[in-house]
């Protein structure tokens, strides 16, 4: 249970950690939009180098990189080796209905190289932003919201909270779920409906310790006067540094470097599509 | 042959990762039929890792437990046999509690054992009995009983499985000292007229020496003493190096001897003080 990396802040003193958290939103986008805006091999490869390059210089162990990717390999091989068979034109290999064609193995390569770098593009963000930074950015990001009566303090608030206490409740469920098998219970064996039901002694409890919880946090933040956004003041501001515009500047030069190689591409490696 | 034998047992937490961490290291031990032992340490000194791979519920990474001269870990598929012969009650039991009943709670232990309804009801009463919930509230929800209740509630429904061997960690953990002292006695009870073994995780030094015979004595994942109690507490020094104190009544004593008045060292209880001071106060004439 303990194994979910996806999505888990990694410490380290790197200059990815310290970015300020909205312009690493903003330019996790423009990466993956950029990802499924690579239509020639050279554009997808440069890319990926860039990837590759943002990865070694979160100083994040890769083992946790591969372990994120672990989580959607099975996907990235179905995807590859469902476009592999699909592709249209001159087939180059063919047993009966079976044929890979050209264009089979260039979508294949595609789609495999785009899943994985769009994995580790959001693990480097997940990675290296504290959950609270995030929810932080995500509220600033969404502050122009407000003229459509979307409240995003709350919205912002209600996510910080859910985060902290993802931890909180798989150690609960750890426990509690210790607890019944000392009482027996038997979780691993079973049809699915005796496994459903074996759920309940866990499910229970769990749910009566959530809202505990939530009780006693809604006092406790009543008790240090919180009323909702409307004018608290935070006491840890974000402020955009030389640092964050070296990124963005980073992040065009990418662009550029994409599109370039899309119009250009095939004048550098012309046997390529 | 003892009921229960631990030959250098380890565990590792998230072995293999950069956060390996040794929580219980090469320790050895071996408790008899009908001990009563308490097992203290600080906090972190590995004695809930330990309770747990008594009852199998954490796999040891290297190490044996032998129950009744059988290898837990022989047949892994059996492994919920052998945490119905150790019954372990958590730290803070009533939040496991999910049943529409105290009854049926109760009950979950020994249904999933496969006995039958007879037995079940009988096991329940009985257990209800030990840990003195009135009759009346095995019909309640286990939600409406009041904090001490919901407590004792969660423990009989370990004591319903009729263990070989009962491990408490904690049981006393945030209850009034009324509460401490009544669940105390029953505990003492219940291993008196079964004649069952007990282990009770304390971090009270008084509730240890009220009852234990024998204390386990861990510190930074390894085991440091084990022996009487009367052994264990006279050692103040040793336990104080660790973390650890001995109980009020002995440290008193023991400035006592410091004195020059010739008690005892480890003395255990109040009781045993004041006969001890008196009968001394007796010899000397001045009572």
């Amino acid at each position: 249970m303990r194994d979910i990396t996806l999505g888990q802040y990694f410490p380290a003193d790197s200059v990815i950690h310290r970015l300020d958290p909205r312009v690493k939103i903003l330019s996790l986008i423009a990466y993956i939009v950029l990802v499924f805006c690579t239509f020639h091999f050279t554009s997808l490869a440069f890319i990926a180098a860039t990837v590759l390059t943002i990865i070694l210089m979160t100083k994040v162990p890769l083992k946790m990189y591969l372990k994120s990717l672990k989580v959607i390999i099975i996907i990235v091989i179905i995807t590859s080796i469902l476009n592999l068979f699909y592709g249209t034109g001159e087939p180059i290999f063919q047993w009966g209905i079976i044929k890979i064609t050209y264009d089979g193995i260039r979508n294949a390569v595609f789609v495999c190289v785009r899943i994985i770098c769009l994995i580790l593009l959001s693990s480097v963000l997940t990675f290296t932003t504290s959950p609270t930074d995030m929810t932080d950015a995500l509220e600033r990001l969404m502050k122009p919201l407000t003229v459509f009566h979307v409240k995003v303090h709350e919205i912002a608030m209600m996510m910080t909270i859910a985060l902290r206490f993802v931890p909180t409740l798989l150690e609960e469920t750890d426990k509690i779920m210790a607890a019944q098998k000392a009482r027996g219970a038997d979780m691993e064996s079973g049809d699915l409906f005796a496994r459903i039901k074996a759920l309940v002694p866990v499910l229970v409890p769990l749910f009566v310790s959530a809202f505990r919880r939530a009780y006693e946090l809604a006092t406790a933040m009543e008790c240090r006067c919180y009323r909702g956004g409307e004018g608290r003041t935070r006491m840890k501001q974000l402020h955009l540094t030389k640092r964050d515009f070296i990124s963005i500047v980073f992040t065009a030069f990418v662009i550029a470097g994409v599109v370039l190689l899309n119009i250009f591409g095939h004048v550098l490696i012309p046997s390529f599509v | 042959m003892s009921l229960l034998s631990v030959k250098e047992l380890s565990f590792l937490y998230s072995k293999g990762t950069p956060f390996e961490h040794k929580a219980v290291d090469q320790v050895s031990f071996e408790i008899e039929r009908g001990d009563f032992i308490g097992i203290i340490g600080h906090t972190g000194s590995g004695k809930s890792t330990l309770v747990q791979m008594l009852n199998g519920l954490l796999k040891p990474t290297s190490g044996s437990i032998t129950l009744d001269g059988i290898n837990i870990w022989d047949k892994p598929k059996e492994i919920r046999k052998i945490r119905f012969k150790v019954g372990l009650v958590f730290q803070y039991p009533e939040y496991q509690l999910f049943e529409e009943t105290v009854e049926k709670d109760i009950a979950f232990g020994p249904t999933n054992m496969g006995l039958n309804e007879a037995e079940v009801k009988d096991r329940v009463i009985k257990a209800a009995q030990f840990v003195d919930l009135k009759p009346n509230l095995l019909q309640k929800s286990p939600f409406d009983l009041s904090g001490g209740e919901k407590r004792r509630a969660a423990i009989a429904g370990v004591i319903a499985m009729d263990p070989d061997i009962l491990i408490l960690d904690e049981p006393c953990a945030g209850l009034d000292p009324l509460g401490r002292d009544i669940l105390l006695t029953q505990i003492y009870r219940y291993h008196q007229e079964r004649g069952n073994t007990v282990l009770l995780v304390s971090h009270s030094m008084e509730d240890v020496a009220s009852v234990c015979d024998k204390v386990l004595v861990m510190n930074h994942s390894r085991l440091e003493m084990y022996d009487t109690c009367k052994e264990v507490f006279s050692q103040g020094d040793r336990l104080a190096s660790m973390g650890l104190r001995i109980p009020q009544i002995t440290a008193i004593v023991d400035s006592l001897i410091e004195m020059g008045f010739p008690l005892s060292k480890g003395t255990l209880t109040v009781e045993s003080a004041v006969y001890e001071i008196t009968e001394y106060l007796k010899k000397e004439g001045r009572l």
